[in-house]
């Protein structure tokens, strides 16, 4: 079976390949995937069939911890509905390959979906467990979404697969919540175990047994939906926009049966549940007969069909969802006649298509003469429909009458249901008769004399699929025994009601149940003979209910509230939606704070005795916050955070912090110079604030965040009962990792991984700091500084006559070494000699106090992060000193260069453990003697550290080159559009 | 525990200005209440360390309880490079800004106010389309006309004076920010 599924699956895939090189014949070779599981089928019979081995099962687990298995198992009814599935998928592919030309467009798209929709199929008769049955069935509206909108062009085939894909996922959605009810219920989720156990769920009183009704209810809405009874019958005949072929297959023998095939699963076990007959009779005998009266106004000989197929599925929902031994032997043997008789109707309409251009009924006419073996072919089907003898259908709808007359008579549900059931089965039979007539006269008849349909001759491989169909409908006319052993293992579940028993036979004798085809035939003879005061009656009706326009009327509701809601919440607006946001979660959190029991700590002080100065540094903060929020020059607003920046360095080095302070320090610092360098070119006031109500609203969510985050913490803190975790960690960090610094310990071992992901933040970031700048590369090419012309870098427009200026000509010209390589490219006012002279001077002791943090900062105050800040300060410094072309030469390795080797050395010294033995990131420490140094001792999570800090130093290039270089460049070729001298241009004299 | 609430009152300030800053217009302001609310939440951290204590460098003759909490530390630690990093480029994030559409300042999401202001008529949904009678049509002929629902005559749910909502003006690949002028500093109301 699995093998099967495979099979299907494997050959979708590769489908498009074979379309490539042979064009539509690939279908052939698709067909033969369906094809030969079909003879593998009918091999399969003698396991399937046999009285004592058990069905053929394969069970894989797949998620056991949610009874989800890949569980499949062929019995007699999956069997049958196989047969149908595999056989005709088989022959509509094959047909396809006539159906189609070689150039329409996305044919191998196509196939690879029709295909697999027949594996799908295949998969959901034979799947024994409830989502796994799910998943199939959602699996078909999906191909089916797909398949019907195959003609992308056409916006009517959208619009249908959008419709049918929206009622079906619908009703699929209240199957998988009825699915799982009765999953629940009965404790496991194997259909086969479920059905074992339907007697002793259905004698469970109480709760349990209203949650079993619903399901299986809700089930029941999934299987209507998907067979399109009432009231989502619309989207069948809506349906018909995909290609006739897809019509056969997925509309007439395969997909809409899947409810059919649902409700005949749960029958012999959920029968008697609260909602089960009343759904099946008024969904199955209403659609039966509004599918039957629609169907003869139509004048689209596919919308004929499709409505005929609407009314028998109701038809079959009746016969198969009642119960009883008669009715599902009748109702199966129905499954597999209609199967064979809508699926050659189906393709002989595709062939008149194909042939003449047209489906209308008024433009059809005289066809039968023009191709009469097609004719034939559609007479053997139509009859079949009809329930005419010798033929599946009439042998079919013989075994329903009498089933019926047997249950009105002894059945369980009493006469009077007995009898309108039965009633309505004739009615509907007759209007099955008239629409048949109907479908063969407007297809085939000559209307009015002259007027014959052009009609290209047709080739026996297009005719073979529809013939072969045919042949098996008289075949089975003449072989009912060969279906009723099929169908007899099944039936037999039910209960009989007919004391003398059932076959399926071609006579009967004369027999109640003939005497009701023969008032079939008459009546129907006569609705037909009566078609044009049938259809003008039809016409005076008012439309009292139209299912179709109900659902666009609530489709139309959908989209109204939709853009409604959209309209209110989706503003455009920042302010509003970050108000609402924190507003929710002010509110949550407060409504959570203090209608809950909560731990109000008491034990609060203002007053740390390990740090009484902490309360000048707080005080320092607020005013730098508040001088920053009142700010409206941009530098000064700028400068004020700074304070709060430093103050908080402060107050971490006060608390025992030092590696937090210093680090703290460092990136205040390289902020400060990356704002002046990126806002440089910025007006110098900030905007004028957004005034009135937005002010107060806006200090209002402040405060009342800030409050609730004081509360909070409080509680949050005050909670604690356990000692903290980190008491141990230093002397992990000791013995563990090797080192006294237990910060920097705890991030390049005990914390490794975290820093792992920072560090690879940290790369994204600068990445995105230099795309953004550069938009194209990250600018690795600068030249060498030997390329530029003295004193040509950032000159101003007006020559300057200042001695400053004439000083800094003369010491660009004076003999001997610079003091910087690149100090002489810039232009003379813009040189400060004091700055070059200490840059020169302080420039290599701040790379090695920087490798001095590095490699010291396993036991002392550093590490990577802080290593890498001093080493970008001392770049930074340099770039302020003499430009960008001196940045460039202190940097020959680009940014992501070093970026990429800091998260390589990083990486590689996670890895390398595993191949030694360790775990991800387990360090080692090795020990040394060295001649001058002495004993060494040597952790291996430096190494990391080292990626850290090559890391680092890259974002601090990448800052430098983006929001300094590039930009500097921008200001000389006058891209930012800003005069280069400007009043407001703070950072002039810097430079 | 006991909680300083010295450090927790000026967390709660710059949480609370952090937020004004935030809610501003101007993007400068915005990417200060960023940094303030980094700021507010690296004391918050050191906060749960508990009173101060002696610099987390072990000393095997130190009782543990003697250091400040080296845990919360290590969150800062990386809390402050990774706000330096996300500050970068927030800060091209501003150039890129202002060298493209010379504003500084957060725009109305004029793509969010066509969304809300769009036609409840949808060409695709709602169009009237002829019966086709044919797979092999290219023309199909119509058989008869579609009956139309009252509720989905275009109409517009919002009255949409100055936007213009015809279904040809909104291109889903339109970019979100499309008004290259320079905005007046004073701004417009939201």
């Amino acid at each position: 079976m699995l093998f099967v599924l495979c099979a299907h699956f494997i050959v979708a895939i590769i489908a498009p390949i074979l379309f490539a090189r042979w064009g539509r014949a690939a279908f052939y070779v698709l067909a033969a995937v369906p094809a030969a599981s079909f003879v593998w089928l009918l091999v399969q019979y003698q396991n399937v069939y046999s009285d004592t081995a058990p069905s053929p099962t394969v069970d894989i687990p797949w998620i056991p911890v949610l009874d989800l298995n890949l569980t499949f198992r062929m019995d007699q009814l999956s069997w049958l509905m196989s047969l149908l599935v595999l056989g005709v998928g088989a022959l509509v592919l094959a047909y396809c390959a006539r159906y189609f030309k070689t150039d329409d467009a996305g044919l191998g798209g196509f196939g690879a979906q029709l295909l697999a929709f027949a594996g799908v199929m295949f998969g959901l008769v034979t799947a024994d467990n409830l989502i796994l049955l799910f998943v199939f069935w959602e699996l078909t509206t999906v191909l089916s979404y797909l398949l019907i909108g195959y003609a992308r062009t056409r916006i009517a085939a959208r619009r249908a697969a959008l419709q049918a894909l929206i009622v079906t996922t619908f009703g699929g959605l209240a199957m998988l919540v009825g699915l799982i009810m009765v999953g629940e219920s009965a404790g496991t989720y194997s259909i086969s175990a479920v059905l074992a156990k339907a007697p002793e769920l259905l004698s469970m009183d109480g709760t349990a047994q209203v949650l079993l009704d619903i399901g299986i209810a809700l089930i029941l809405v999934g299987a209507v939906t998907k067979s399109a009874l009432l009231p989502f019958h619309f989207w069948l005949p809506g349906a018909m926009a995909a290609p006739t072929p897809v019509s056969a297959y997925l509309h007439a023998a395969a997909m809409v049966k899947a409810g059919i095939y649902l409700i005949a699963r749960l029958a012999p076990g959920f029968a008697q549940t609260e909602y089960w007959q009343a759904m099946i009779v008024v969904l199955g005998l209403g659609t039966m007969l509004l599918g039957g009266w629609r169907a003869l106004r139509q004048y689209d000989l596919k919308l004929i069909l499709a409505y005929g197929t609407v009314s028998q599925l109701g038809f079959l929902t009746l016969v198969v969802g009642l119960g009883g031994q008669e009715a599902a032997m009748a109702g199966m043997a129905m499954v597999l006649a209609h199967g064979l008789f809508k699926a050659a109707l189906f393709l002989v309409v595709g062939i008149i298509d194909h042939q003449s251009g047209t489906r209308d009924i008024r433009e059809l006419s005289g066809v039968f003469k023009s191709a009469p073996m097609l004719g034939v072919v559609a007479l053997i089907g139509v009859a079949s429909m009809a329930g005419l003898p010798p033929l599946a259908g009439f042998i079919a709808k013989e075994g329903i009458f009498q089933a019926f007359i047997a249950s009105a008579n002894h059945g369980p549900a009493g006469p009077v249901i007995g009898w309108t059931v039965l009633v309505g089965i004739v009615l509907g039979s007759v209007l099955t008769f008239a629409y048949s007539a109907r479908f063969m006269w407007g297809g085939f008849a000559p209307k009015a004399k002259g007027m014959a349909t052009v009609f290209k001759p047709v080739s026996w491989l297009f005719l073979a699929a529809p013939a072969l169909l045919s042949l098996l409908t008289v075949a089975y006319g003449f072989f009912p025994q060969l279906v009723e052993s099929w169908v007899k293992p099944y039936s037999d579940q039910f209960p009989a009601y007919d004391p003398h028993g059932m076959h399926l036979l071609l006579w009967h004798g004369f027999t109640p149940a003939l005497g009701l085809s023969a008032l079939v035939v008459t009546a129907g003879t006569a609705l037909f003979l009566l078609r044009n005061k049938v259809e003008a009656f039809q016409g005076r009706i008012p439309a009292t209910v139209d299912f179709e326009r109900g659902y666009r009327q609530s489709i139309v509701v959908l989209d109204r509230v939709a853009i409604w809601v959209t309209g209110r919440t989706q503003r455009g607006s920042l302010f509003f939606y970050l108000a609402v946001i924190l507003s929710t979660s002010i509110a949550s959190v407060l409504a959570v704070l203090f209608l809950t029991d909560q731990h109000w700590s008491h034990d609060l002080y203002f007053v740390d005795p390990g740090s009484p100065f902490q309360l000048i540094a707080g005080a320092v903060i607020v005013i730098g916050a508040i001088a920053a929020a009142r700010a409206s020059k941009r530098f000064m607003a700028v400068l004020m955070v700074s304070v709060t920046g430093y103050g908080i360095a402060l107050i971490f080095a006060l608390q025992g912090a030092p590696d937090l302070a210093l680090t703290q320090m460092l990136v205040e610092t390289i902020i400060l110079v990356a704002f002046v360098l990126a806002m440089r070119s910025l007006p110098a006031s900030l905007l004028e604030r957004t005034a009135g109500s937005h002010k107060a609203a806006r200090l209002i969510i402040g405060i009342a965040f800030g409050a609730t985050m004081v509360v909070v913490a409080i509680v949050a803190m005050g909670s604690r009962i356990h000692v903290p975790v980190s008491l141990d960690m230093p002397i992990m960090a000791y013995e563990g990792g090797g080192g006294l610094n237990v910060v920097n310990v705890t991030l390049v071992d005990i914390r490794a991984w975290d820093t792992f992901g920072e560090i690879s933040v940290l790369a994204i970031a600068a990445t995105g700091v230099a795309s953004l700048i550069f938009v194209r590369g990250r600018g690795q090419r600068l030249p060498r500084a030997e390329t530029v012309a003295t004193g040509s870098v950032g000159k101003l427009q007006a020559a300057s006559f200042e001695p400053t200026v004439q000083i800094a000509k003369r010491f660009a010209a004076a003999p001997g070494n610079p003091w910087l390589v690149a100090g002489r490219t810039l232009a003379p006012e813009r040189r400060s000699i004091i700055i070059e002279v200490v840059a020169r001077l302080v420039f290599h002791s701040i790379i090695v106090i920087s490798i001095y943090l590095l490699l010291a900062g396993h036991n002392a105050t550093g590490g990577g992060f802080a290593g890498g800040l001093v080493a970008g300060l001392a770049l930074t410094i340099r770039y302020l000193a003499g430009g960008r072309f001196e940045l460039a030469e202190a940097t020959r390795i680009s940014a992501g260069t070093l970026l990429g080797l800091g998260l390589t050395i990083a990486a590689l010294t996670g890895l390398a453990p595993l191949f030694l033995g360790g775990d991800v990131f387990q360090s080692a420490i090795i020990a040394f003697e060295l001649p001058i140094f002495g004993h060494v001792k040597f952790v291996t999570s430096t190494l990391f550290d080292i990626g850290v800090y090559l890391v680092v130093v890259g974002l601090v290039v990448d800052v430098l080159r983006s929001l300094g270089s590039e930009i500097d460049k921008h200001e000389e070729d006058g891209m930012d559009g800003v005069a280069l001298i400007q009043d407001d241009e703070p950072l002039e004299v810097a430079k | 525990m006991s909680i300083n609430l010295t450090l927790l009152l000026v967390m709660g300030v710059l949480y609370a200005v952090g937020l004004y800053l935030l809610l501003e217009r101007s993007l400068t302001r915005v990417l200060l209440g960023l940094m303030l609310l980094a700021n507010a939440t690296n004391i918050l951290l050191l906060a749960t360390g508990g009173y101060a204590g002696l610099a987390p460098i072990f000393n095997k003759d130190i009782p543990s309880s003697a250091y400040n909490d080296p845990l919360p530390q290590a969150f800062i630690l990386t809390s402050i490079v990774i706000s330096f990093a996300v500050t970068a480029f927030m800060l091209s994030l501003i150039y890129r800004s202002w060298l493209l559409s010379r504003a500084d300042h957060i725009q109305v999401d004029q793509e969010d106010i066509r969304v809300a202001m769009q036609d409840l008529y949808d060409d695709e949904e709602d169009s009237e389309i002829a019966i086709e009678v044919s797979d092999f049509h290219e023309n199909n002929q119509p058989l008869g006309k579609r009956e139309t629902i009252p509720g989905i005559v275009p109409k517009r749910v919002i009255d949409a004076k100055a936007v213009a909502t015809s279904k040809k003006d909104v291109h889903p690949e339109s970019p979100v920010l499309k008004t290259p002028e320079v905005q007046s500093p004073t701004g417009e109301k939201e």
